[in-house]
C-alpha cells in the first residue's frame, strides 16, 4: 500500500517557482530517501507536504486522502511527524516540557511511547530537566525525533538528521532510526550518502525542482554514473 | 542491549520500567528543600503585606501600594501576551479602561452597591471576552505587527467613544464617583476606606498571580511558550496556533479588564487619559520590560519600580524646579535598568543565579 503519493507538485515561495513538478511515492513500511544537490528542492518538498506554503499546485495524497490546502496542524493530526533540518527545539522549555508540549493526548499509550523513546535515546533521560537551548546538537536532534514520534505517527518526514552532527552522534541517530523504521514509514531527506544508502529502500533524485530519477537504493548503489551526475560522488 | 521494535511489539515497551530519569529523582529531593525555603519566604512576605495597613497610617503610602498591586495584575496580563505568547499589543489599555468605566458607570447609575459591583464585573468579563475574541480573530491570523496595529486602532476607537459620548462619560473631563461608592458592600466592605481597598487589591493580586501561575504551567501555557519560541514548529506538532493565541488574548484581556475594575475603585475617577489612553499601554509595557519579560514575578517588580520611582521623582519638584521634568529623570532610570538588567530585573537575576549554579556544578 502507498502511504504517501505526490503528483506534479509545484510550489511557489514568494515570486520564486521552486518545485516545478515533483512526483514521489512512499510505500508503507519503507524508508524512502530524497536525494539531490543543495538547492534542488528537497527541503521544499518535505515542507510542502506539511503545508507550510500557501501557493502550491498538484496533488499530495496521504493514505489516499488529499493534503492540499489543509493547514499544517491538521496535516500533523492525521499522523505525519516532521523533524525539521534545524531541529527547532523550544529553547525556553526543558526536555520534559518539550515532550509534554508535543503530546496531543496525555494518555497511557502516549506515555508508553515516551518511555519507549527514552529507551531509544537515553541521552534525553540525563538531560530531562535541562532547557532545550542548553542541549548539544546531537541531543537536540534526538529530542526533535522523539517529539515527532510521541504521538501516533504512521509517517515520519525527517530532514537531514545527520547535518552538523559528530560521527558518533550520526551513528547513534542511525541506530535509533533502524529501530523506528520497523514501526514507522519514513521519508528521509539526506545529504550524507552513507547514511542514506544504509537506511533507504528507495530513492528519489530531485534536480532543479523536478523528480529526475527514482528506483531502489540498490539501483543507485550500482550506478556510479548516476551518482556522479546528480550527487557529484563516485 | 539493543532495543528493537520486534522486542517491543506494538506496545512500545523496551524492558526499561524506570520511566523517571535518575537526575530528576535526585533533583526532586533538592527542590523540596529549596521549595520549603521559598514557601517560608513567601509566607513572611505575605504576612508583612497583610500587616502593612496596621503599621502604616499614611493614606498616600497605602494608595501607592494599592496601585502597585493593581498595575502588577495589569502588567501580568500584558506579560501573558508579550512574554509567554510573543504577541505585542499597543491597545491593551482598552480592556483596562473597559473595566474601569464599567465600575464607574455602574457606581454612578446603579443604586444597589452589590448589584452594581457584580454587574460591573459581569460587564467587564463579557465585553473583554467578546472584544478580545473579535480583535484576535481579525488580527492574529496575520503577522504580529498587524496585531499590534489593529489593537492600537481599536483602542483609539474606544478613546474616541469615551471622549465623544459626553452624556455618559463626561468626555475628556471624566468624572469622579466617590460619592456613589458603597460604604457597606456585602455588609463589611467600605470602598472609601483606603485599608479596605488595599486588602481588595492585595487579595486580587494574590488570586491573579496564582491563576496565572497555574495557567502558565498547564498544557495550554506550555503550548503558548512553545508558540513564542517557534510557531511553525507548534503547528507541525498538530496544534492550531490561532486557537492558542486566541486563548492567550482572551485571558489577558479579561485579566486586564478586572484590573481596571479594581483600579477604578482605588482612584474613584475615570477619564479617557487616566484609564484608556495609549500611554497606559506604554506604561504597562515598560513595567513588563523593566521587571522581566516572560517571568512571573517580573511584572510585579516592574510595576513597583515604575510606580515608586514616578511617585518619588514627582515629589522632588518641591526641592528644585528642575525635577518638574521628572519624566526625563524617569527615562534615565529606565535606560540604567536596561543597561544593567538587559533581561529585566527578575530575568537578569534569574540568568545570573542559574549560570552561577551551573558553574558551581561544573567545579564539583
Amino acid at each position: 500500500m502507498t502511504m504517501l503519493k505526490i503528483n506534479g507538485l509545484h510550489t511557489h515561495i514568494e515570486q520564486f517557482h521552486i518545485l516545478q513538478g515533483v512526483d514521489l511515492e512512499v510505500p508503507e513500511g519503507s524508508v524512502t530517501v530524497v536525494l539531490g544537490r543543495n538547492g534542488a528542492g528537497k527541503t521544499t518538498t518535505i515542507r510542502s507536504i506539511m503545508g507550510f506554503y500557501p501557493n502550491m499546485k498538484g496533488e499530495i495524497l496521504f493514505k489516499e486522502e488529499s493534503l492540499m490546502n489543509s493547514p499544517t496542524y491538521t496535516i500533523a493530526k492525521k499522523g505525519i511527524g516532521y523533524v525539521p533540518e534545524d531541529q527547532d527545539i523550544f529553547a525556553g522549555l526543558t526536555v520534559e516540557e518539550n515532550m509534554r508540549v508535543a503530546m496531543r493526548k496525555e494518555d497511557d499509550k502516549t506515555f508508553e511511547r515516551q518511555e519507549w523513546l527514552l529507551g531509544l535515546f537515553p541521552d534525553l533521560k540525563t538531560a530531562w530537566k535541562r532547557k532545550g537551548g542548553h542541549l548539544s546538537g546531537g541531543q537536540k536532534q534526538m529530542l526533535s525525533i522523539a517529539r515527532a514520534l510521541v504521538n501516533e505517527t504512521p509517517l515520519l518526514l525527517i530532514d537531514e538528521p545527520s547535518k552538523g552532527l559528530a560521527p558518533i552522534m550520526v551513528e547513534k541517530v542511525m541506530e535509533a532510526m533502524n529501530v523506528i523504521r520497523e514501526t514507522t514509514t519514513i521519508l528521509l531527506v539526506e545529504q550524507n550518502f552513507m547514511m542514506a544508502s544504509q537506511l533507504g529502500d528507495y530513492f528519489y533524485m530531485i534536480d532543479e525542482g523536478r523528480t529526475v530519477f527514482d528506483g531502489s537504493m540498490q539501483l543507485l548503489l550500482d550506478d556510479e554514473g548516476l551518482r556522479k551526475k546528480y550527487l557529484g560522488i563516485a | 542491549m539493543k532495543t528493537t521494535a520486534k522486542e517491543t511489539g506494538t506496545s512500545y515497551t523496551n524492558g526499561n520500567t524506570n520511566v523517571l530519569p535518575e537526575p530528576e529523582r535526585k533533583g526532586r529531593l533538592l527542590d523540596l528543600k529549596s521549595l520549603t525555603g521559598k514557601r517560608v519566604t513567601w509566607i513572611i512576605i505575605l504576612l508583612l503585606l497583610f500587616a502593612v495597613p496596621l503599621l502604616i497610617t499614611k493614606n498616600s503610602y497605602l494608595f501607592l501600594l494599592t496601585n502597585i498591586f493593581i498595575w502588577s495584575v495589569f502588567a501580568m496580563s500584558y506579560n501573558l501576551l508579550l512574554g509567554y505568547t510573543g504577541i505585542i499589543s499597543f491597545g491593551h489599555a482598552m480592556f483596562f479602561g473597559i473595566g474601569a468605566y464599567s465600575l464607574a458607570l455602574t457606581a454612578r447609575h446603579v443604586p444597589s452597591g452589590e448589584f452594581g459591583f457584580l454587574l460591573a464585573i459581569l460587564l467587564t468579563v463579557g465585553i473583554c471576552f467578546v472584544l478580545s475574541l473579535i480583535v484576535g480573530l481579525l488580527s492574529l491570523r496575520l503577522r504580529d505587527t498587524f496585531y499590534a496595529l489593529i489593537t492600537l486602532a481599536v483602542a483609539t476607537i474606544f478613546v474616541i467613544i469615551a471622549e465623544q459620548w459626553r452624556s455618559m462619560t463626561m468626555g475628556n473631563d471624566g468624572f469622579n464617583f466617590t460619592a456613589t461608592l458603597s460604604r457597606d458592600l456585602f455588609g463589611f466592605i467600605n470602598l472609601l476606606d483606603r485599608r479596605h481597598v488595599y486588602y481588595i487589591a492585595l487579595i486580587f493580586l494574590i488570586a491573579m498571580f496564582l491563576v496565572l501561575k497555574r495557567f502558565i504551567h498547564s498544557p495550554v501555557g506550555r503550548t503558548l511558550q512553545a508558540i513564542r519560541d517557534n510557531e511553525e514548529r507548534v503547528a507541525s506538532l498538530g496544534f492550531s496556533v490561532l486557537n492558542y493565541k486566541l486563548i492567550s488574548n482572551v485571558v489577558a484581556g479579561v485579566m486586564a479588564g478586572l484590573a481596571g475594575v479594581v483600579y477604578a475603585i482605588s482612584i474613584r475617577f475615570v477619564s479617557p487619559a487616566s484609564v484608556l489612553g495609549v500611554e497606559k499601554t506604554i506604561d504597562v509595557l515598560l513595567m513588563t520590560v523593566i521587571g522581566g519579560v516572560g517571568t512571573l514575578l517580573g511584572p510585579i517588580i516592574g510595576a513597583g519600580v515604575v510606580e515608586v520611582s514616578s511617585h518619588y521623582l514627582m515629589g522632588l519638584a518641591n526641592i528644585h524646579p528642575i525635577f518638574e521634568r521628572w519624566v526625563i529623570m524617569f527615562g534615565v532610570v529606565f535606560i540604567l535598568i536596561i543597561l544593567f538588567f538587559p533581561a529585566g530585573i527578575v530575568g537578569t537575576i534569574n540568568q545570573k543565579y542559574k549560570s552561577k549554579k551551573r558553574k558551581g556544578k561544573s567545579h564539583e
